[in-house]
């Protein structure tokens, strides 16, 4: 069986390039196929990755504070595109300043993110959520 | 010893031969006369061997490329628009085919009509990285399983779909090879330019009324699109024994397309430029269908507007309708006083200007909360220095680096990276084409007689 898929890059203007290079070698490792699209990656570049690879999940990643901003409406492209029941993962410092995180977690899970990770997270934490959300055993 | 090689180019008008003696590395000869494909090809080779005073027999060997009765023409089907599809249509064009439709996602009944009113000469399959989408290809080879016209199909998409695809198309002559967009940030046009370029030799060649030409000459070795890559591709890189020029741009000004040629990595040139899009092949080809001399003249007007030629030409800008429609209704028009000379000049210049826009990368500007940051898409040509031309406008051009000059980077539009500057070698005696099928039997020869030939235009000033 092919491997499964994932997509992921750092969203908007952000160029934090070093935390996505990580995920790629840690994703890569646990045996996904991963597209890394590196740093400043638009809506239309996830999604237009995501329909080419037949990806099972995007993962997006923002450090620099604006991604509540770049996330906007990426649930709704997704279903544009015919791919509206793919999961969408966000991680990073997704927010401007210090807030609570179950009221952050709160804002993208409404927005369509299935999975959101506070800043901090390790790269297992992510991959075990994600092999438990597609149900392969590890 | 002499070693005597008859180079032909069956052309959409022009049937050239080109005599070359591939043991000293020099250019014997030239002659051309009317393709004459309708009739009997052989009529318009024999017209050009007379011409030259010469007969096949003269020579130890000849071989041939072609563009007569429209070309390879080439369809293509992919995923999305900017990745398999794109991907595809580069691969394509690289090969020296004149892509004739480009479709995305799905084809649809009314796409599977259309296919089979194009007839295309060849079909490529595309869609899915590896292991990625495979429901779009795989619908799109039933689509094309039982479709009239039998044209051959290249298989290059998600190796996941090729053996359902290969049931699926059992009834067709297909060819399989890797996939064009094996990953996002991987190209691969090799294996399929190669298969093209197979198929072409194998079954365009009959099909295109060239099938006549096949009892005097081995074969028809490549479209003549392809040989002039080719002969790009020597001239940059060299071959074993001698070094090549490097990094260089060429430009075929024609009177229906304008092909351009980029023999350049176009890497970022800055730290903090991000590259973006699909990977570029080194060695790349864009075509241009409504930028041309005549037939594709309004395209140029349509781009350009009469206030620019106007002020490029020199002419009253109330002129230009009465006179640019004179010249598309004269198709074989060449300019004899002065103000159709330097109206063509400058419709020559935005031509180039236009076209090699296009075939150019750009860089665009963000401010970020870490500072000033760029994006670049396609290639950046700024330092590549060296541009090929031909094309007869070129070749008949009176002032040629000022045609160019348009086509050069410039401040005030700093987003296109366009090549700084650019010395200007000309392709006086027609022989890129030639030179591209001799490669393949003797680059060095080849690659000597062009560095021989290729005229360098200075500036006058």
């Amino acid at each position: 069986m092919d491997k499964q898929q994932v997509v992921m890059g750092v969203i908007g203007a952000d160029v934090h390039a070093v935390g996505i290079r990580i995920l790629d070698y840690a994703y890569t490792e646990a045996g996904f196929s991963v597209h890394n699209l590196g740093v400043m990656v638009s809506q239309e570049e996830f999604i237009q990755a995501a329909v080419e690879t037949d990806a099972v999940c995007i993962l997006v990643s923002s450090l620099y504070g604006h991604g509540e901003l770049d996330c906007r409406g990426l649930r709704d492209k997704c279903r544009e595109a015919g791919i509206g029941d793919i999961l969408l993962y966000v991680g990073g410092n997704i927010v401007v300043g210090k807030q609570p995180f179950e009221e952050v977690e709160k804002r993208f899970l409404a927005m369509g993110f299935n999975r959101v990770f506070p800043p901090g997270s390790t790269p297992e934490e992510g991959i075990e959520t994600l092999k438990k959300d597609l149900q392969i055993s590890s | 010893m002499t070693h005597p090689v008859l180079l032909i180019d069956f052309g959409s008008t022009y049937t050239k031969i080109t005599a070359v003696d591939t043991d000293s590395g020099t250019l014997l000869q030239t002659a051309q006369s009317f393709t004459t494909v309708e009739t009997d090809i052989r009529d318009g080779l024999q017209n050009a061997l007379q011409k030259a005073d010469v007969t096949l027999e003269d020579f130890a060997a000849v071989y041939a490329c072609s563009s007569a009765a429209g070309g390879l023409r080439m369809a293509v089907s992919g995923l999305m628009p900017d990745l398999t599809s794109k991907a595809a249509r580069m691969a394509a064009l690289g090969a020296g085919a004149k892509v004739v439709r480009s479709f995305s996602h799905e084809l649809t009944q009314d796409d599977q009509e259309e296919i089979r009113a194009i007839a295309p000469d060849i079909l490529l399959l595309c869609g899915g990285t590896d292991g990625g989408n495979r429901t779009c290809i795989e619908h799109n080879a039933r689509v094309l399983a039982d479709l009239d016209p039998a044209f051959p199909i290249i298989f290059a998409g998600n190796r996941s779909a090729k053996d359902t695809c290969r049931t699926i198309l059992k009834d067709r002559n297909v060819y399989y090879c890797d996939n064009v967009l094996p990953a996002l940030d991987t190209i691969r046009v090799e294996e399929v330019q190669q298969i093209i370029r197979a198929i072409f030799q194998k079954n365009i060649v009959r099909g295109k009324g060239l099938s006549q030409v096949n009892e005097i000459l081995d074969r028809i070795a490549m479209p003549t699109p392809g040989a002039v890559h080719r002969a790009l591709e020597l001239l940059s890189g060299g071959t074993k024994n001698t070094k090549g020029w490097g990094e260089l741009l060429g430009v075929d000004l024609g009177g229906a397309t304008t092909d351009v040629y980029s023999m350049a990595a176009g890497d970022p040139q800055m730290a903090n430029v991000t590259l973006k899009g699909l990977p570029e092949p080194f060695s790349k080809r864009t075509v241009e269908g409504d930028i041309g001399m005549r037939y594709s003249l309004l395209g140029v007007v349509e781009e350009s507007g009469y206030e620019r030629l106007a002020e490029i030409s020199g002419l009253p800008s109330a002129q230009l309708p009465a006179m640019l429609a004179s010249l598309d209704t004269e198709k074989a028009y060449l300019p004899s006083d002065t103000a159709f000379a330097a109206l063509d000049a400058a419709v020559a210049s935005e031509a180039l200007r236009i076209a090699i826009s296009r075939h150019t990368g750009r860089l665009e500007e963000f401010y970020t909360p870490m500072g000033r940051q760029y994006l670049q898409t396609g290639k950046d040509l700024r330092t590549v220095n060296t541009l090929i031309a031909t094309g007869g406008a070129l070749l008949h051009a009176k002032d040629l680096p000022a045609i160019v000059s348009r086509a050069l980077y410039t401040e005030s539009d700093p987003s296109l990276l366009l090549p700084e500057t650019m010395e200007i070698w000309l392709d006086r005696n027609y022989i890129l084409s030639a030179m591209g099928v001799l490669a393949e039997h003797d680059p060095d020869a080849a690659l000597a007689i062009l560095t021989k030939e290729l005229v360098h235009v200075r500036n006058e000033q």
